[in-house]
């Protein structure tokens, strides 16, 4: 006899979960709105964390240029050197956010 | 017409601070949003401390609102982090709380938001990017900076890549901290605006009632969605924390 997943033979969570299934306790969508790893999904909200991400790169290494070149008294040239750099660390940031699950790292 | 007096909106003054209990409080520099972090701490307490008390096997709203909080934050330290993570729970806990009840009490009249104020905000990130080097430092000890070194990048490109990974970990303070701060802020500013629209059209009367009516209708549109982003908002930081310490205490 072909045993369905709620029948008398199923072992006590098979049988649980189908009891539950039939009740509709089990919620079977995840909360919308967030998944674990991208945290927000809306347009507007990947939207403004792309933006803080790529800004946030900048404003701190426009600091350290400008901490380093009032150290060294280079006025403006480490802080020249540090924008593109804090540019390509706000890429590296969005890329870390965004990049497929599976080529993590 | 009458509104003479008001006739601008200065959305920004609603975050001024200003010292509260009089001279005092004024001595003692105890301002709105110091009494706002305090109830807010008080809220929270309150809500494990009564929540919790009948301690009855079919709990009650306010203990099924306690133990939802326990078991959602419980979940996502250990998922964030792995097992490890029951370690963090207790901060993650104060910290979701907090930033919280921040959030959503901003939604009331006569209340101030304390987390639509940068200096709030960074506080906090600067707070959980120090446990967060703390931790890592302590698991791994001088291995950690390993973290900065990403693997599979050709020799003469690594400099580069140290600084790029060194200036990336740091952006994670104004990340997390601009993130709650600008949603707040953004968030209060467009109430406000709207609001300001509604009194200046309604004064205004006539044919200006009916842009007024519209904007009344926004105003309730984005109440609502002020407490989607209070609650979104402080979930993010604190699932963001738990992503960070999960790098701390792995450094994959």
């Amino acid at each position: 006899m072909h045993e369905e997943p709620g029948g008398p033979d199923g072992s006590f969570e098979e049988r649980l979960k189908a009891a539950r299934g039939r009740r509709g306790l089990d919620d079977p969508e995840t909360p919308k709105g967030f998944n674990p790893h991208g945290v927000e999904s809306s347009p507007m909200g990947i939207g403004l964390r792309v933006g803080i991400e790529l800004v946030a790169a900048l404003v701190v290494a426009v600091a350290i240029g400008y901490a380093l070149d009032w150290l060294f008294g280079t006025k403006p040239i480490l802080t020249v050197v540090f924008v593109p750099v804090g540019g390509a660390a706000g890429v590296w940031n969005v890329w870390r956010v965004f990049a497929p699950k599976s080529g993590q790292g | 017409m009458a509104a003479e007096g008001h006739s601008s909106i200065d959305p920004l003054s609603q975050f001024k601070l200003a010292p509260v209990f009089g001279p005092l409080g004024g001595t003692l520099h105890f301002s709105n949003a110091s009494l706002m972090m305090l109830v807010a701490s008080v809220l929270t307490l309150l809500l494990i401390w009564v929540g919790m008390s009948p301690r009855a096997m079919i709990p009650g709203r306010l203990q099924s609102a306690a133990e939802m909080a326990y078991e959602t934050v419980m979940t996502l330290c250990v998922e964030q982090i792995g097992h490890e993570g029951k370690k963090f729970f207790p901060f993650v806990f104060t910290l979701f709380f907090f930033i919280l009840f921040g959030n959503l009490m901003g939604v009331f009249p006569l209340f101030f938001t304390f987390t639509s104020h940068i200096a709030v905000t960074l506080a906090l990130s600067l707070f959980v990017f120090g446990l967060v080097t703390f931790v890592a430092l302590k698991e791994h000890g001088l291995h950690f900076f390993s973290y900065f070194v990403p693997k599979g990048v050709p020799v003469v490109l690594l400099p580069l890549m140290v600084v790029i990974e060194v200036i990336s970990y740091l952006s994670r303070i104004i990340s997390l901290s601009v993130r709650l701060f600008a949603n707040m802020m953004a968030g209060h500013v467009m109430l406000e605006v709207f609001a300001g629209f509604v009194v200046m059209l309604g004064t205004a009367g006539g044919i200006y009632l009916l842009p007024a009516g519209l904007s009344l209708g926004v105003n309730v549109i984005l109440i609502g969605f002020e407490l989607l982003v209070a609650s979104l908002q402080a979930y993010v930081f604190a699932i963001l924390t738990c992503i960070y310490l999960h790098d701390a205490v792995h450094l994959h």
